[in-house]
């Protein structure tokens, strides 16, 4: 319960889309801040007019997004006290989303791609007129859930981060969660593989896993939603034996009851 | 200043606030068939709705087949003190299972029953296991949900927008003006009907559970419109907030800690809660630990724990608690889960507390008791509205979810806010989308855009000396100490004295920079309503001479009957506040028995 | 500062302060050594066998050149060392896999080598086009790894057979670990999860898939370590073996 107060010092990045600098702010804190703290402070008593973005504090929204010494971090989960006493901390802006202002950018990319998917639709329901899902069945999908839309991992998504040109047809880590948690829902009826594979692009992954490292929600992005969607790529497109087994079990294939599940490989 | 050429677009319906509310009176709007709307201050998906933890509370009978929407209701009612507005918590407790069961058809995945129906958990003030969850992160999924069904809607959003006026004709409304954040331009919607969703105003206090948006502005915008706010002296102190480390204090911890099996003792180890049971409530509670300890297994042998009282009778506890020294290092109590259930159990159940503790306190809450206290967490009190639509007695305006008052009347039961915003939300949206197909659009008033942007511009025109931060870190001292849980009349003079002061210095707010993406003048602004907002809580408390939920008087410390007839409502009218108190709807018998019965003895 | 398409980019200093260039040079080093180490003990063509050790890089030994053939299918004809013949298909099963896939793209590839740390090609398309799309036939690598693997088993309880007798040596306790860890690092394979029950959408009226990919994902959290640990066991194996087989080292053995 040591009340000392020392001295924080950041490197902020400040500027809009036409330029901007680093600067060096240096203000007093105490013991348990986090650096969106600091950032608070420092708009407080140095740069009034400092923007970033932040609802929570907490970790649950996913606003204040940043890259703390190079490392992709929410600014109100990341304590001071990592840091080295007298460290000078750099935060910038993510990077792979267009700068607004400082701290923020434009995260519209995201928005648009979430357009692209489509919609969850439900398979009729059980004769008693209820929906019966089994905690077997949705503790995988309920992990994508967890997603609080940081957008993180997108920032460190090197497919489009290094290359702009990606962004087209690339969807990044956030919506192959997305995509996974529809596709695995056991009452989902809408195939989107075809989506995955083209226009969200899943091939351009190369399961490099910085979206799961930097995930603050500790969300196996890579291991949990995306290879198993790059499986079912294979069987849908890829694997030979998938596609003769489809020929032959389509020929004398019966329509699902209702409530059975669909075997994925007839989703086509 | 109309030189500009202000940005405007026209709509049938639009809907301040995309948080729950928000969200589901824009979908049903649109659904309805009127051109829709959304706007909101952050970015779409991050309003307050996702920091519930909880669960929606709906009496689907899951776990409980005694469960229905009658004891949901005398919950309701109870908790709220009998203040609530008996229609809207009937409608409430009728509807919210449908609404609950309407997420699940749009994708959500809550928590399940062996027997793959939806679980529901135990909470505060709710006789049976009731709130419909996902783990301790509800809001999330509910948000999420809701959002990416309106996307699939097609409903314009405009994000980061912030809206400062509602604009009238004729004593109708006409549409709503303000700015963007990102660009600081002006920005002005021709609407035949708003709904407000925008919540409360949680950040006029030091110690709150509320986010930078809980400004008050739709309350604010609503007043200066004319209409009525009621009950704007209730106001939840939620019981378990974090205390400590500095930085973090305010902010929530679950009631489902507790739900789950979590205990609140002292610093001599006791369980306190024991000998702050209300008459009120005695007959609903049990009375030794074994009784409180077997309910959570046994509902109907054994009477509900202490521990889950209403929220303001909890949160006064701890504060007297605390008070009378037998508080924790860091001034609070302590919630102890971590001897009462295993480590597996904890982090399945409540995996955003376990984390949030670890990451920022550096406490495991698996091995370790957290240290919790008193945080503002929710207004009661709010836009007048009438129950079936959500209109509000502005013609053309239309207010759900917190922003919206009767629901809960005095105090809110936890898991009550995510129905609510589901049911009035659906409501409101219908309500307005209604409104609008019979109303023709009403033309925008250039005088007023002019005024509200002239004035939206002062804070650039450098003439006064008071900072922004400075003058909110004032505020929410002085809500903090003069309006908080337990109220005086001498203290509530001083607040409003100094509101008064501090609504004067706030025209004297000077900003640094430009009109781009400018914190310190977003925050001038939202100190406007802020001020507002405290100034209708501290009137509104100085006026009601009783203690009832939320609003505890030190020098009137029972409940008065005559007081539990009344509402107090607040008005602007020529740019005075004015107070007046109005009886409350009268409450069919059949009801109020069924409020009023006792519940049986176990035996 | 700003490009044309108007995304600012900060300078091009990396920002990251820790020594992120050490772990794709692990990579580099480890795994370079490893295909290196391999591919000269399968074309070496000797010491590959000590009574009754068999070398992994050389089961199953399918050439009748073999000092001790498993199966020799291929008759006489072949004359090269018979790793040759097999040596290929484990390395394909990890050229494919995963997680080495995340190794390699890092350590040789640099793209990216290490998170928020610029790629080092100007270009990329990942693994939508020649050679990388090659990588979603990992699940074939994947049946004949574990066809292999029952190999190795039984290589491994052979090598309790000393001449007919029940006998424990260093050896023996290699091979086992040896295949133990392989086991491990193939079942939990990402394409085995999915296989055994992963592609299920619902597995409540599936409970036998529910468990074979419940316990395949136990194994698939640790994946890396299970890569690494038994690509170097089965290194030292074949050294092992090696140096038994030269006569360098005397197999210690505890029952034989």
């Amino acid at each position: 319960m040591t009340d000392e107060t020392r001295d924080a010092t950041m490197s902020i990045w400040r500027g809009t889309k036409t330029g901007g600098r680093f600067e060096t702010y240096t203000v007093p804190m105490v013991e348990g801040m986090v650096v969106l703290d600091v950032i608070h402070r420092i708009q407080a008593l140095r740069a009034p007019d400092l923007a970033v973005r932040w609802n929570c504090k907490a970790g649950k929204c996913g606003s204040c997004s940043a890259e703390i010494n190079g490392h992709a971090r929410l600014l109100c989960m990341t304590r001071m006290n990592t840091f080295a006493p007298g460290e000078e901390i750099t935060v910038s802006p993510m990077k792979t989303f267009p700068i607004i202002k400082d701290l923020v950018t434009d995260v519209s990319f995201n928005y648009e791609k979430a357009k692209e998917i489509p919609a969850f639709k439900p398979k009729p329901k059980e004769a008693d007129g209820t929906r019966r899902m089994y905690q077997e069945d949705i503790d995988r999908v309920q992990e994508f859930h967890k997603c609080i839309e940081c957008f993180l991992c997108q920032d460190t998504c090197h497919v489009i981060r290094d290359h702009e040109e990606n962004k087209k047809a690339f969807a990044g880590p956030r919506f192959f969660v997305r995509l996974a948690a529809l596709e695995m829902h056991p009452l989902d009826t809408n195939d989107r593989l075809e989506l995955i594979r083209q226009k969200a692009g899943l091939g351009f992954c190369n399961i490099t896993k910085c979206c799961t490292e930097v995930c603050p929600e500790d969300i196996h992005i890579t291991d949990n939603a995306i290879i198993p969607l790059k499986e079912r790529i294979v069987t849908e497109f890829y694997d030979p034996l998938a596609w003769v087994k489809r020929r032959v079990l389509s020929k004398g294939a019966q329509q699902p009851g209702p409530g059975e599940p669909e075997p994925p490989s007839a989703k086509a | 200043m109309s030189k500009e050429g202000i940005e405007r677009h026209d709509y049938d319906v639009i809907v301040v606030g995309a948080g729950g509310a928000g969200l589901r009176a824009a979908i049903e709007a649109s659904a309805a068939g009127a051109h829709t709307a959304l706007i909101c201050k952050s970015l779409l998906g991050k309003a307050h709705t996702v920091m519930a933890e909880g669960g929606i509370a709906a009496a689907l009978g899951n776990v409980w087949k005694e469960d229905n929407w009658r004891v949901h209701f005398r919950d309701t009612m109870r908790g709220g003190k009998l203040l609530n507005n008996w229609r809207m918590a009937q409608l409430h407790a009728q509807e919210a299972p449908d609404r609950v069961l309407e997420l699940e058809e749009w994708g959500a995945l809550f928590d399940r029953t062996s027997d793959g129906l939806i679980l529901q958990r135990d909470f505060g003030g709710h006789r049976y296991a009731r709130l419909a969850h996902v783990g301790d992160r509800t809001g999330l999924e509910m948000i999420r949900i809701l959002q990416q069904h309106a996307v699939h809607k097609g409903i314009d959003v405009y994000m980061e927008c912030t809206l400062q006026r509602l604009l009238t004709d004729g004593g109708k409304i006409a549409g709503a003006f303000g700015y963007w954040r990102e660009s600081g331009k002006f920005v002005l919607f021709g609407a035949r009907a708003v709904v407000l969703a925008t919540g409360g105003g949680g950040k006029a206090w030091k110690i709150t559970s509320n986010s930078w948006e809980y400004t008050g502005d739709g309350i604010a915008m609503a007043l200066d419109a004319g209409t009525d706010l009621i009950d704007m002296e209730m106001v939840q102190f939620h019981p378990t907030g974090m205390v400590w480390p500095p930085s973090v204090r305010g902010l929530l911890v679950t009631e489902g800690v507790r739900g789950d099996g979590g205990m609140l003792t002292n610093n001599e180890g006791k369980r306190f809660m024991f000998d702050y049971i209300p008459e009120f409530f005695r007959a609903d509670t049990a009375e030794n630990e074994r009784e409180a300890d077997a309910w959570y297994e046994d509902k109907k042998n054994n009477r509900r724990t202490p521990d889950l009282l209403p929220r303001d009778e909890v949160a006064r506890a701890i504060n007297t608690e605390v008070k009378a020294g037998r508080g924790t290092p860091h001034g609070g109590v302590y919630l102890d889960i971590a001897s009462r259930r295993s480590p597996e159990f904890i982090k399945k159940r409540l995996p955003s507390m376990y984390q949030q503790f670890k990451q920022l306190a550096d406490v495991d809450i698996t091995t370790t008791a957290m240290e919790i206290g008193p945080t503002c967490h929710y207004f009661m009190g709010g836009v007048r509205v009438e129950p079936e639509t959500a209109a509000a007695t502005v013609p053309g305006l239309f207010a759900a979810g917190e922003v919206a008052a009767g629901m809960h009347g005095a105090n809110r039961l936890g898991g009550n806010s995510l129905s609510d915003l589901l049911v009035f939300g659906r409501r409101a949206g219908a309500g307005a989308a209604a409104y609008a197909s019979r109303t023709n659009a009403r033309a925008v008033d250039d005088a007023q855009v002019e005024a509200a942007a002239r004035s939206m511009l002062a804070p650039f025109d450098g003439e006064g000396t008071e900072n922004p931060y400075a003058l909110h870190a004032e505020l929410q001292e002085t809500m903090q100490r003069l309006v908080g849980i337990i109220r005086t009349e001498a203290e509530l003079q001083q607040a409003i004295a100094t509101l008064d002061v501090l609504g004067e210095r706030v025209d004297r707010v000077t900003v640094e920079g430009n009109r781009q993406f400018n914190p310190g003048w977003h925050l001038a602004l939202d100190l406007r309503s802020m001020i507002t907002v405290s100034k209708a809580c501290a009137r509104s408390a100085l006026m009601r001479q009783e203690s009832r939920g939320g609003h505890t008087r030190d020098d009137y410390q029972k409940a008065d009957p005559e007081w539990g007839k009344k509402n107090v409502v607040t008005r602007k009218r020529g740019g005075q506040l004015e107070l007046a108190t109005e009886p409350l709807p009268q409450i069919p018998e059949e009801l109020r028995q069924l409020v009023l019965a006792e519940e049986k003895q176990p035996a | 500062m700003a490009t044309a398409s108007g995304v600012r980019r900060i300078g091009d200093r990396v920002e990251r302060k820790d020594l992120w260039w050490v772990e794709p040079l692990i990579y580099v080093v480890v795994l370079g050594g490893f295909v290196v180490y391999a591919t000269w003990a399968s074309l070496a063509n000797g010491n590959y066998y000590a009574d009754p050790y068999l070398s992994p890089f050389y089961s199953p030994c399918l050439a009748q050149n073999c000092v001790h053939p498993t199966l020799p299918l291929l008759g006489s004809w072949w004359n090269l060392s018979p790793a040759i013949l097999i040596v290929g298909s484990p390395l394909a099963f990890r050229f494919t896999c995963y997680y080495y896939r995340r190794s390699y793209y890092r350590g040789f590839f640099r793209s990216p080598p290490a998170c928020l740390v610029p790629d080092a090609p100007k270009t990329y398309s990942g693994e939508t086009r020649f050679p990388f799309i090659i990588q979603n036939l990992h699940r074939y690598t994947l049946y004949i790894a574990v066809l292999v693997l029952v190999v190795l088993w039984w290589d491994a309880i052979e090598a309790f057979n000393f001449h007919g007798h029940f006998g424990i040596g260093l050896g023996t306790v290699i091979m086992v670990a040896n295949v133990l860890l392989l086991t491990g690092y193939t079942l939990g394979c990402h394409s085995a999860r999915y296989l055994v029950g992963g592609y299920l959408d619902s597995f409540h009226k599936a409970s036998l898939r529910f468990r074979l990919w419940t316990y395949s994902n136990r194994l698939n959290v640790r994946h890396n370590r299970w890569a690494w640990a038994s690509l170097v066991v089965v290194g030292l194996t074949d050294l092992y073996i090696r140096l038994v087989a030269m006569g360098v080292i005397v197999d210690p053995r505890w029952i034989s």
